[in-house]
């Protein structure tokens, strides 16, 4: 799966991956993150 | 998956081309991967969300993965997500996702949701039959 030029819809994980820490990544990729949130399962 | 991403998600389905679309992860355990990810794709599972009895058919992937991490530049990737790299065991949450991507697949493949969402490959070709 390419990255480049994808819209990327981001769920991250409080004790995980944050949703922000995923988004610079991606977007460091090309990809153009549209949608960003970060749960919590607790 | 939260009540209110399912529904956030399934309005950006609507708005873009699901073949442009993507969902990126970062959950923690097998257990929550497998349940975001069969959300995103075969619908919610609990019917309790706007995905519910919806299948998307979205690709999904956790940031974690080899594919994923080979595109992202190498300091961002170890500044962002490196120490959980270390912590989480990433072939266990991996694991999922392989699986239901190989669902996804034989539904139709990525972008299934253009029209033919949730038909089985046997289902698609009917009405053209006659």
């Amino acid at each position: 799966m390419a990255l480049m030029g994808k819209k990327a819809i981001v769920i991250g994980e409080r004790d995980g991956i944050p949703a922000p820490a995923i988004d610079e990544c991606l977007t460091s990729a090309g990809a153009d993150v549209i949608y960003a949130a970060t749960e919590c399962f607790v | 998956m939260d009540l209110e991403n399912q529904g956030r998600i399934k309005e950006l389905a609507e708005r873009y081309e699901r073949r442009d679309l993507m969902v990126v992860l970062g959950a923690s355990d097998p257990e929550s991967v497998r349940l975001i990810a069969e959300t995103v794709t075969l619908g919610d599972p609990s019917y309790a969300g706007a995905l519910g009895g919806v299948p998307l058919g979205l690709p999904v992937y956790h940031i974690l993965e080899p594919e994923l991490k080979e595109q992202v530049d190498p300091e961002v990737y170890q500044q962002q997500v490196g120490m959980m790299e270390l912590v989480l065991d990433v072939p266990k949450l991996i694991e999922p996702l392989r699986k239901i991507r190989e669902q996804v697949t034989d539904l139709g493949g990525p972008g299934m949701g253009r029209g033919d969402a949730g038909l089985r490959p046997e289902d698609q070709g009917r009405g053209s039959e006659q």
